[in-house]
């Protein structure tokens, strides 16, 4: 395949377990500054493409390009330093560490075992997390230890974590999972401001928040693309009616 | 005195003065030179412990290999006591003088290869080291690159320590076999069996062991410490943030070898041999519980824990020899059941509160005649050491 402007090229990838195709000969591009939102039924093979897109499972064929380079078979930590940042369904984070040590230890420096070692806090790390922190809303709670956060809370400070890595692609399995009305409500406005700077793929099950974030959505069923376009286009395709919204 | 209170706080050294305190003035105004060598004797398994408290307890990685490296520090030191005790007039009446004499009894005529650099002292520190860290780091490269961790890893560095063991049992005429290295003498023409040098070793062993906590110390403070914790906590979200986790394993598995390394030759120096017996499988697993009952997670605890099983050891496998073994089995399994994070974990959870909840209701009318004020020119600084803080506030 040629050159393309896209951020994320994925070509006829294919994941199969014990011969059940996860996914199978699936397309996707993903355009500079974009939020696209994957939307399907269980089981339909989207926590397994990001899975395959961050490198945490490994490609049966096909070929995924981040910006003109070949991914598939990059090493996961090598992935994440060219630029492709990944929240986990359940908050991930350090329990026992302080907000501020979450967010300190994921900015991008002192990443080998001597530069950790050599790592300062200096005041231009200081600067970021204080900026960080203000943008997920949880300045107030940096020395607060992240176990007592909310469970609202702990997601922000997962994405939190991410955009200290100022990432070009950030991948948000669920993020409102579990999140209540008024949480859900700042969540899309975050995730409206922080994609200005980056592209975004966001699985996501509730149809109200994707209408509000999403440029475009695909449909995915049964590791295929389904359906993809805008959010209209996709709520009146007959497929995607039948499969998965219900008549 | 505040400020070195607020100065001692700050740094978190309360435990380890404690501890220096205890190995560095009350054991050695206590104790005749028989049980102070002794106590030395555990205080180099206490080096171990601190290795697993920044292994097993700090990055969650279980290692029930330690004897390994403890055992190899331990060997390099004693390859350099028994050249120096095989002099060529020493050992006139072997058929081949001016060589070891289990080698002599063994048949060999030459000394081997490998054990030439060990005519070197400097050499011998350096392999004291290096020997464990260099093992350690091939073990754990090969391991932890493949994805191989938790009781998976902990049952290959279990094997380690058996392969090593047999292998030292089995090469008898080059390594001294079962019996290990013995009959050590001097060091550079110093009699390590005299009291003067047993008293100038256990010194040197126990801030050997408070430097050695104290850099421990630093290096959990620092991002890499984080990262560890980190680490054991959430392997993914610190691999997804874009870190190699592999290295960092591999870092903390040879840093508690080369803890143990260091141990293995204090031991070597005050016990005066080294034996295949501190190397196997058992002796590995007793290093843990030292570790387990005192605390995994606190430096210092690990210490104070290791004093004690061995002390216990000593008192009831005299009175009860074969019990022993099962009353260690018992102790491991009361500790990881009942408090998991050992004797440190218990001072933390319940008596240090229970203090807190004393003093509290205790100062409560006294509150009101308020702190000493400091003045601020003599508010010590990170690199201010302890003594020039007293002088300065000669009160």
């Amino acid at each position: 395949m040629s050159n393309t402007d896209f951020v994320l090229a994925i070509e006829d990838l294919t994941v199969s377990f014990d011969g059940f195709k996860a996914i199978d000969t699936l397309n996707l591009y993903i355009d500079r500054e974009e939020l696209r939102v994957i939307i399907g039924p269980n089981g339909a093979g989207k926590t397994t493409l990001l899975d395959l897109i961050c490198g945490k499972t490994r490609a049966s064929g096909g070929s995924i390009k981040f910006k003109n380079t070949e991914i598939t078979r990059m090493a996961e930590h090598k992935i994440v330093r060219a630029g492709v940042g990944r929240k986990f369904q359940t908050p991930s984070i350090y329990e026992n560490l302080s907000v501020f040590k979450n967010l300190e230890v994921s900015f991008p420096q002192g990443r080998s075992v001597f530069g950790a070692l050599r790592f300062k806090t200096s005041t231009e790390v200081i600067a970021r997390i204080h900026a960080v922190a203000e943008e997920i809303g949880l300045e107030a709670l940096l020395h607060t230890e992240a176990g007592l956060l909310s469970h609202g809370q702990k997601q922000w400070l997962e994405i939190g974590m991410l955009l200290m890595q100022e990432p070009e692609l950030l991948m948000l399995d669920e993020p409102i999972a579990g999140m209540s009305a008024r949480e859900r409500e700042l969540t899309a406005e975050l995730l409206q401001r922080i994609c200005r700077k980056r592209s975004m793929i966001v699985i996501e099950h509730d149809m109200e928040f994707v209408r509000r974030i999403a440029h475009k959505v695909t449909v995915m069923h049964q590791g295929k693309i389904l359906a993809e376009g805008s959010m209209d286009k996709v709520q009146n395709d007959a497929k995607v009616i039948d499969v998965y919204l219900g008549h | 005195m505040n400020t070195i209170k607020t100065w001692i706080h700050q740094h978190q050294l309360g435990g380890l003065l404690a501890l220096a305190l205890l190995i560095l003035v009350i054991l050695p105004a206590g104790l005749d030179i028989f049980r102070l060598n002794l106590f030395g004797k555990y205080l180099t398994y206490g080096f171990v412990s601190i290795g697993l408290v920044m292994l097993w307890g700090h990055s969650g990685i279980l290692s029930l290999g330690q004897g390994v490296f403890f055992g190899l520090g331990g060997y390099c030191m004693a390859m350099f006591l028994k050249l120096e005790a095989s002099d060529p007039i020493s050992t006139r009446i072997q058929s081949t003088p001016g060589i070891p004499d289990f080698m002599d009894w063994n048949q060999l005529t030459a000394l081997p290869l490998w054990w030439q650099p060990f005519h070197s002292l400097t050499f011998t520190l350096l392999a004291v080291v290096l020997v464990p860290t260099l093992l350690a780091f091939c073990i754990s490269f090969a391991m932890f690159k493949r994805r191989v961790s938790g009781v998976y890893f902990a049952i290959i560095t279990q094997a380690v320590a058996l392969i090593l063991s047999v292998l030292i049992i089995g090469q008898q005429g080059v390594t001294g076999g079962v019996n290990g290295i013995t009959d050590l003498k001097t060091l550079l023409g110093w009699d390590i069996r005299s009291n003067s040098a047993r008293y100038i070793l256990y010194f040197a062993n126990a801030g050997l062991l408070l430097a050695c906590i104290w850099g421990c110390m630093w290096i959990q403070k620092t991002k890499l410490g984080t990262l560890l914790l980190a680490m054991r906590d959430k392997e993914d979200r610190v691999q997804f943030s874009g870190y190699d986790v592999a290295n960092f394993k591999v870092f903390a598995f040879c840093l508690a070898a080369a803890l143990s390394g260091i141990g293995g030759a204090m031991f070597t120096l005050q016990v005066g041999f080294m034996s295949p017996s501190f190397v196997g499988i058992i002796p590995s697993i007793e290093m843990v519980i030292f570790a387990a009952v005192g605390g995994r997670l606190s430096l210092v605890g690990a210490v104070v824990g290791t004093l004690l099983v061995n002390l216990g050891r000593s008192y009831f496998s005299e009175s009860f020899p074969d019990l022993w073994l099962f009353l260690m089995a018992a102790l491991f399994i009361g500790v990881v059941m009942a408090f998991p994070n050992g004797l440190a974990g218990l001072l933390d959870s319940h008596i240090k509160p229970w203090l807190a909840r004393r003093a509290a209701s205790r100062q409560t009318p006294v509150a009101a005649t308020g702190d000493p004020v400091v003045p601020a020119s003599i508010t010590p600084t990170q690199d201010l050491p302890l003594p020039t803080t007293i002088q300065a506030q000669p009160e």
